[in-house]
């Protein structure tokens, strides 16, 4: 029963989705009212269509209908329910049926949020949402339907996959990340729509800004939640390890980044049109190349998610996805070239590029060292693998320039600039920065790149700081409030500006925790015997005993250690090692870490192995300086992401004064 | 960019999408094996029948190894081809064994009185032969030449054209 309606309503979807692209790009082309009601119509439909399939398919989950072939294959009785809820995403079937899912909701709230609008934008970009759409719920009804029907029913199923099964954070982690991704076509649909329509204006850039933000907050924190959850099962100690997969996220989170700031530049100089275009365009496209990379493996060699045909449909997608978009740009380049010019080499508008300049390499440079492997392949034959030190070597020098410029860019006014005001403005943040990196000389750092982390850090909180300082002057200025009103004032009226200097923040704190952990971070293996103690940086570690229990869906091994930080007892530090029934991977057991965070670091403890009676066991003692900043600082760009994509109240006279205060 | 030199725009994306699509025609599910030409591992099991075999006694045949268990849907999947196989192939020829892969005996049975059963299936209490061979999750299957070396492995369901063309090149070595 669940596979006919699961199966219809896909079916349904698609049906809706061919409707949405006929009468969207009809209405585009026609200027017809009544054609882009019906695409509304359309819209919602597949919205519908989409929450039936995926609640269907959630009904079939809870209740272990093991006729579903998505359930057979990824539920079992003995999976908790809150896993088995999240299974959805586990496998690929589910996860495609997912993205569809989201796809649907954005492009439902994109018709409700611009309801009233009459923009010459919507229908075309309706139309786009509803061709990429048709691929998608084309995808699930067809090649990668989760519904088919398993007969003779089975009497159970071998669970998701343990690692997915082995921490709540699966349950946040890929929603967040497929937000992200799926989010970044409203964009796309929209600098499509600007190429058909010819018409890239004020409005355009309002639209396109608000939908890249949601999206690229989503993304960040998606890929923030992503390093935390291998971090905290993966058990090597590590966040990061710039696997292809990881990289697929990161790559669009570069591109949207640089348009972020680039449109900017397009909205007050009207300069950068194709750029933007294709930049935003281009960060679509790479977030389909990781949905293909992550569900096609064609970089990736875990065999789970390879079979069939989904990926030569996925990649037919992409060519005509790329094909298209970019043959649109280069025909309407003309139309599009911008007025504008350059007037300071010393101005925020060339810093902004500069940014751009830098983002565009480290898309290349990771790109390039992504696909490197498939590249030698196809050259000689030969099979190697670009780990690491590579992408370290390249990703710091670029992230560093980047950093320093997040200081320098937003205390730049517009156009040009005095040498004067330029001293004025940097003479605190440029001090700022050499007493951080002096301090940490004296302290005994004498790393390269954590002084040059240190410095640039503490420069550009200093800006961000006077940026602050400058608004809450104004506005005290204006309406006579205390300072504290002020910014809150300031944070509601002109949010957008610094929300952004928040989402700053967090970068900042992101990245002096990465350079922290990277530089400071040690470990040590030891066997204890029971009652042992080992030490390990001022941490002392006692080995208790063993125990082991049985959950309905696994085995659990535990060693407890108790732990002192200096001379203070910190309680208890409990890894374990996992054993999953049922699974194709039983006999593998997974490894838990137990993590014991403090402000300044972390404990990390793995259970390497372990005696049955409890003699001994082997540990894995890591301290991790700093990542507990990796995660607080993830939250503050979410906080700032929030500030600033919450729609703007700002009366005529504060937008006039803002103006005014914003330099130009 | 104006004028001719925009065209480059969508051209210069070709290179790209034409390596991608050569990253599909690798097969993924390659995965190379040191057994690969080696002797197989040998084992001497008890089959689900009850009667014990060892790999020694197969050395005449063209053995196919399947490890599944079942609870495997891609193994569901792959049955009726090894129907086939069994059906095609005369049993002096090639045996097609079965390896009872981290199940009970119960539920094995049970797979195999639904599915159909026309060869040996053999327990492996333990995973102990499933480990001597690597075997990283069900179904795989080790095809096994005459004179017992390993010629191929092959990961995931089987599909006709596989089971054929490997059979087929297998036999083809003379006695």
């Amino acid at each position: 029963m669940i596979n006919l309606i699961g199966t219809v309503a896909i079916t349904a979807a698609w049906l809706g989705a061919a409707s949405l692209a006929v009468l969207g790009l009809t209405a585009g082309f026609r200027r017809s009212e009544p054609l882009l009601r019906g695409a509304k119509y359309a819209a919602g439909f597949v919205f519908a269509s989409m929450v039936a399939a995926v609640g269907a398919m959630e009904y079939a989950l809870l209740t272990h209908d093991f006729s579903v072939e998505y359930v057979a294959q990824v539920g079992s009785l003995e999976t908790p329910p809150y896993y088995t809820a999240i299974s959805l995403w586990s496998s690929l079937e589910g996860s495609i049926l997912f993205w569809g899912f989201i796809l649907a909701s954005y492009t439902a709230v994109v018709v409700w949020v611009q309801r009233r609008s009459h923009s010459r934008l919507l229908p075309f970009a309706l139309g786009t949402l509803g061709v990429v759409g048709m691929f998608f719920y084309g995808l699930v009804a067809t090649v990668a339907n989760p519904f088919g029907v398993v007969s003779p029913v089975p009497a159970n199923g071998p669970g998701p996959n343990p690692l997915l099964q082995n921490h709540p954070l699966m349950g946040l982690h890929p929603p967040l990340l497929y937000l992200g991704y799926v989010g970044l076509a409203v964009p796309f649909a929209f600098a499509i729509a600007a190429l058909l329509s010819g018409k890239v204006d004020e409005e355009w850039i309002r639209t396109i800004r608000r939908w890249t933000i949601t999206p690229w907050a989503f993304l960040s924190l998606g890929i923030v939640a992503g390093a935390w959850w291998s971090y905290e099962v993966l058990g090597w100690g590590g966040y990061w390890a710039w696997d292809p997969v990881e990289n697929a996220s990161f790559l669009p989170w570069l591109t949207a980044t640089a348009f972020l700031h680039s449109v900017m530049v397009q909205e007050r100089r009207g300069m950068l049109k194709t750029w933007n275009l294709t930049l935003i365009i281009g960060t679509f496209l790479l977030s389909l190349f990781g949905t293909f990379l992550t569900r096609s493996g064609v970089l990736d060699s875990v065999h789970a998610f390879t079979e069939g045909f989904i990926g030569p449909l996925f990649l037919g997608f992409i060519v005509f996805i790329t094909l298209i978009s970019l043959t649109l740009i280069a025909w309407r380049a003309d139309r599009l070239h911008s007025p504008g010019t350059l007037d300071g080499v010393v101005s925020r508008e060339s810093s902004f590029i500069l940014n751009n300049l830098l983002f565009a390499a480290f898309t290349f440079t990771v790109l390039l060292g992504t696909t490197f492997p498939l590249i030698i392949e196809a050259i000689n034959g030969d099979r190697i693998s670009v780990g690491p030190p590579y992408f370290n070597m390249v990703s710091v020098p670029l992230g560093l320039l980047l950093l320093f410029l997040m200081g320098v860019g937003p205390a730049l006014p517009w156009r040009r600039t005095s040498g004067e005001k330029l001293r004025r403005t940097f003479l605190p943040p440029v001090l700022a920065g050499v007493a951080a990196a002096g301090l940490a000389f004296v302290l005994g750092i004498r790393a390269v790149y954590p002084l040059i982390t240190f410095a640039f850090a503490a420069f550009v909180m200093t800006t961000i700081v006077e940026e602050f300082a400058k608004g809450i002057g104004a506005r005290r200025r204006i309406s006579n409030v205390g300072p504290l009103r002020a910014l809150g004032q300031l944070l509601v009226r002109n949010n957008r500006r610094y929300g952004g200097y928040i989402v700053h923040v967090g970068i900042v704190v992101i990245v002096v925790a990465l350079s922290i952990s990277g530089t400071w971070r040690f470990e040590r293996e030891a066997t204890l015997n029971r009652g042992q103690e080992m030490v390990i940086g001022h941490y002392t570690l006692r080995f208790d005993s063993v125990s082991a229990w049985r959950e309905p869906h696994r085995d659990v091994v535990a060693a407890t250690f108790s732990a002192r930080r200096g001379d203070t007892d910190v309680g208890t530090v409990v890894p374990s090692t996992n054993f999953y029934r049922q699974d194709a991977r039983a006999s593998e057991p997974i490894a838990t870490p137990a993590v014991r965070s403090f402000i300044d670091e972390d404990l990390y403890l793995t259970l390497m192995s372990f005696d049955p009676s409890g003699a001994h066991a082997t540990v894995r003692v890591i301290v991790n300086p700093g990542v507990p900043w990796l995660w607080i600082g993830g939250m503050i760009i979410g906080l700032g992401a929030i500030l600033s994509v919450a729609p703007q109240r700002r009366s005529a006279l504060v937008r006039m004064v803002t103006a005014r205060s914003e330099g130009s | 960019m104006r004028g001719r030199w925009r065209w480059l725009l969508p051209l210069s994306a070709i290179p790209f999408l034409a390596l991608l699509g050569f990253g599909l025609t690798r097969n993924p599910q390659f995965f190379p094996t040191p057994l690969i030409g080696q002797p197989a591992p040998v084992w001497t099991l008890q089959a689900l029948d009850g009667d014990s075999l060892s790999l020694e006694e197969l050395k005449d045949k063209v053995v196919v190894l399947n490890f599944w268990a079942s609870w495997c849907i891609p193994c569901r999947a792959e049955h009726p081809v090894l129907m086939q196989a069994a059906r095609t192939w005369p049993d002096e020829d090639v045996a097609i064994i079965g390896m009872v892969y981290d199940d009970t005996e119960r539920n094995a049975e049970r797979f195999l009185a639904r599915m159909g059963n026309d060869w040996r299936h053999m327990l492996d209490p333990g995973s102990r032969t499933a480990i001597d061979y690597g075997v990283h999750g069900v179904p795989e299957t080790f095809f096994v030449g005459r004179g017992g070396v390993v010629a191929y492995k092959h990961i995931g369901p089987l599909t006709w054209d596989v089971m054929k063309t490997k059979i087929d090149s297998l036999l083809a070595v003379p006695r």
